[in-house]
């Protein structure tokens, strides 16, 4: 155990602090890095990749700051910014997830295209994988893309697709060969939202808001090249993004901040003469969810360690969406708890606080268990790939190039 | 930066791990519990040999001078193969307590005899934390009066540490006069626990440190029961993985049926952090940090209900053989409900943890 990260980092961490100290007041609100992002959050996504404090590692020429990945460094930042309660970089889809794809799978057209605008906020993009008979079993998603005078035609729905009001740009998983078996038929496209043929509707969920939408396409033509990787392979394309995609749902920082804001809200709630904080069982399960907060961020201490000694992390990475989503649901249910009756209070009542983000954030995060692989599915994760337990016999009629692996799984269970 | 064991704490683990193999199989286990003998004298002398009695021993008195992470390591180990030896008091508790309080004269007659296993001294420190059935021990004029419940490491000890009703430690010999030691049976039979009645008991005090020291071992015991609840909850979710993978009902191996997957899951995803937050816990302690009671607290409470958890759901998964004595699936699961309990469960130690950070003072 080893605790420290060394004089290095630590002259590297007090240039962060340097750094947040002299322009931390030109970080735009919160709000301003919603969708598309506020002029004042583009000038200071601008000024953060210049000093390396985001897109650290993307190299120069596509407009990021090329620094040589380190684990620790990128650490120190992400903890800096949070304890000074400052927003970091940018962390929209097309940045967590668009930008690693091109990076890795993209054509060097792409990637000069495409990487440097979106670092900067100047594009944004929206995801266009769910369909409304495909979630968790993604790769049956109906989305077609026939081929026609030289461009893909794209006919079918998305949902889920957050920003997509505000994106101009979608990265998007379509069947172009229906033949072939589910996986294999799948492609991953970029094409523009203001191409004919698209319409967003907004989707309103139980929070009130519509933070996502229902995507539809009808005759959407997108040339050729618009393709991410080969036709057929967007699956093994997708896959490389859903993996940032979970790794960004897990942020040790954000559940310990969240933690702090419910034990100030405690404190600060009265109730007669008292606090919120001052009734037992309300304190016990406070005390409970800081156990569990310190228990995750110990986790990511250790999945951190074992990154820089070249190992992936197995378990202890595997469980981290289920956990700290659940976690995070946990923390806003028990600040609504707290505030008794005044928790009910929602759509800018008198009397509401903290303009109802408790409720929001309760509700929202109960999305987010189900979203980004359910519950359900992350449980299927952790037992198969962690536990190394058998997988569920599928029912439905297999795909011949599936037909091999369907009868190993049978026999692996002992039925064949 | 390393956040985890060292390549010595990765070879102590296994070390332990291949003795208790060897020497500590669940037949073993079995005709100890109900046997009459309080310990297993075969799995006690092995691990003496590899210098467990002596590892919280500091060098200059013969022992090998480790720290509580490598106690932790052990400890897991120990739970993982529910061993039936004294550890959490004789080896950990009392030298700590020794070392850091005794006096040249108290470390010179106790510590090595501890570290060579020819001695063992076990801790009474319930009433620090909180007093049942209106136990607790003065201290007047070098004589203890009063009772002390829930001596750790009980039948085995040659002397015994107890906290009084200040937080200062005394030793008293096994045989000193006017003591008398009621055992007190538990549904944990791998450890010893009993109850101490004193009347004008002379005792030897250690250093009068304001229970600084006092405070110090329920850190450390903390922190080493919820290291032996996460070896056992490990040896239980492995049990419940293995049985799951054989046994068929419905045509099936039960363990394709989600159901029975997901409570495998549940256990893993809720079992896993726990092991960073031990680590950190024990870490926290060996460097003295102002974190070290609070992650003590922290690691001892989450532990208390996470393998609640598990036990129970480990149990479910092995179905009707879960239940049976035959299995032996219940030693782990009593060691848990064992671990849960001592020095504090988890809502005497949560109220701790937020009198600690000032939670409880009005504004």
């Amino acid at each position: 155990m080893d605790l420290e990260y060394g004089p290095e980092y630590d002259a590297f961490r007090e240039e962060v602090r340097q750094f947040l100290k002299t322009y931390g007041n030109r970080a735009p609100a919160e709000q301003g890095r919603a969708a598309r992002p506020c002029p004042e959050a583009v000038e200071w996504q601008k000024l953060l990749i210049e000093h390396g404090y985001t897109a650290r590692t993307i190299p120069t020429e596509y407009g990021g700051y090329g620094a040589e990945p380190d684990i620790l460094k990128s650490r120190i930042i992400a903890e800096e910014f949070a304890r000074a309660g400052i927003p970091g970089g940018l962390a929209n889809q097309g940045i967590s997830m668009l930008v690693p794809t091109l990076l890795e799978l993209g054509t060097e057209a792409q990637k000069r295209q495409w990487v440097e605008p979106t670092l900067k906020g100047e594009v944004v993009w929206c995801q266009g994988y769910s369909e409304p008979g495909a979630g968790s079993d993604l790769a049956s998603l109906k989305t077609s893309a026939r081929i026609e005078n030289g461009q893909f035609v794209i006919n079918g729905q998305k949902i889920w697709t957050s920003t997509a009001k505000q994106a101009d740009m979608i990265f998007c998983l379509v069947r172009t060969e229906p033949d072939a078996p589910k996986h294999g038929g799948i492609s991953y496209l970029i094409f523009s939202m203001d191409t004919p043929g698209i319409e967003v509707r907004p989707l309103k969920t139980m929070t009130g808001h519509a933070e996502f939408n229902e995507t539809f396409f009808t005759d959407v033509r997108v040339p050729m090249d618009q393709i991410v990787g080969q036709r057929g392979q967007g699956w093994f394309v997708a896959n490389a993004t859903l993996g940032h995609e979970r790794g960004m749902l897990g942020d040790p920082d954000a559940l310990e901040n969240r933690f702090q804001a419910l034990v100030m809200l405690m404190q600060k709630e009265r109730v007669g003469q008292g606090r919120a904080i001052d009734n037992a069982v309300l304190r016990d399960r406070l005390a409970a969810l800081q156990a569990e907060v310190a228990a995750m961020k110990y986790n990511g201490m250790r999945i951190l360690s074992d990154n820089l000694k070249g190992d992936p992390g197995g378990m202890a990475k595997l469980i981290v969406k289920l956990q700290s989503c659940e976690l995070a649901h946990q923390i806003s249910a028990l600040a609504i708890d707290a505030m008794g009756e005044i928790g009910i209070l929602y759509h800018g009542s008198n009397r509401e606080r903290e303009g109802g983000a408790w409720q929001w954030n309760c509700m929202f995060q109960l999305g987010l268990i189900i979203g980004g692989g359910t519950a359900q599915i992350q449980k299927n994760i952790i037992a198969e790939r962690g536990l190394d337990m058998p997988r569920e016999p599928k029912l439905a009629k297999p795909a011949p190039a599936e037909q091999g692996a369907a009868v190993a799984a049978r026999q692996k269970q002992g039925a064949a | 930066m390393d956040f985890g064991l060292s390549q010595d704490q990765q070879m102590l683990r296994d070390t332990v791990a291949r003795c208790l193999a060897d020497t500590c199989p669940l037949n073993h286990v079995r005709e100890c519990a109900e046997g009459e003998a309080s310990y297993s004298e075969k799995v006690q002398s092995a691990l003496s040999e590899l210098g467990i009695t002596g590892m919280m021993v500091p060098e200059q008195h013969g022992g090998l001078g480790m720290t509580l992470l490598d106690a932790a390591v052990v400890a897991e180990q120990l739970a993982y193969a529910v061993a039936p030896v004294p550890f959490l008091a004789s080896d950990v508790l009392a030298p700590i307590a020794l070392a850091q309080a005794g006096s040249d004269q108290q470390q010179a007659e106790w510590l090595p005899k501890i570290a060579s296993g020819e001695a063992q001294v076990a801790v009474a420190i319930a009433e620090m934390i909180e007093a049942r059935d209106g136990a607790g021990v003065t201290s007047n004029g070098g004589k203890l009066g009063g009772t002390a419940l829930f001596a750790l490491d009980f039948a085995s000890a040659n002397a015994f540490l107890v906290a009084d009703a200040t937080g200062r430690l005394h030793l008293v010999p096994a045989d000193a006069e006017g003591l008398k030691k009621v055992p007190l049976t538990t549904i944990d039979r791998t450890r010893s626990v009993g109850e101490l009645r004193f009347e004008q008991v002379d005792a030897e005090q250690l250093a009068d440190d304001g229970g600084a020291t006092a405070a110090r071992l329920r850190d450390a015991g903390r922190v080493i029961l919820a290291a032996d609840s996460l070896g056992a909850g490990q040896a239980m979710i492995e049990q419940a993985v293995d049985y799951a993978g054989q046994r068929e009902q419905f045509g099936r191996i039960i363990g394709s049926f989600q159901a029975v997957k997901h409570m495998c899951a549940e256990m893993a995803a809720r079992h896993e952090p726990c092991r960073s937050l031990i680590w950190y816990a024990a870490h926290a302690f060996d460097a003295a940090s102002d974190e070290a009671t609070l992650a003590a607290c922290h690691a001892k409470s989450h532990t208390g209900e996470v393998y609640r958890f598990v036990a129970r759901t480990s149990t479910e998964v092995h179905g009707g053989m879960g239940f049976t004595d035959l299995l032996g699936l219940h030693y782990w699961f009593k060691r848990i409900g064992f671990d849960r309990q001592v020095l504090g469960g988890p809502e005497t130690v949560r109220a701790e943890a937020a009198a600690r950070q000032g939670w409880t003072q009005a504004a």
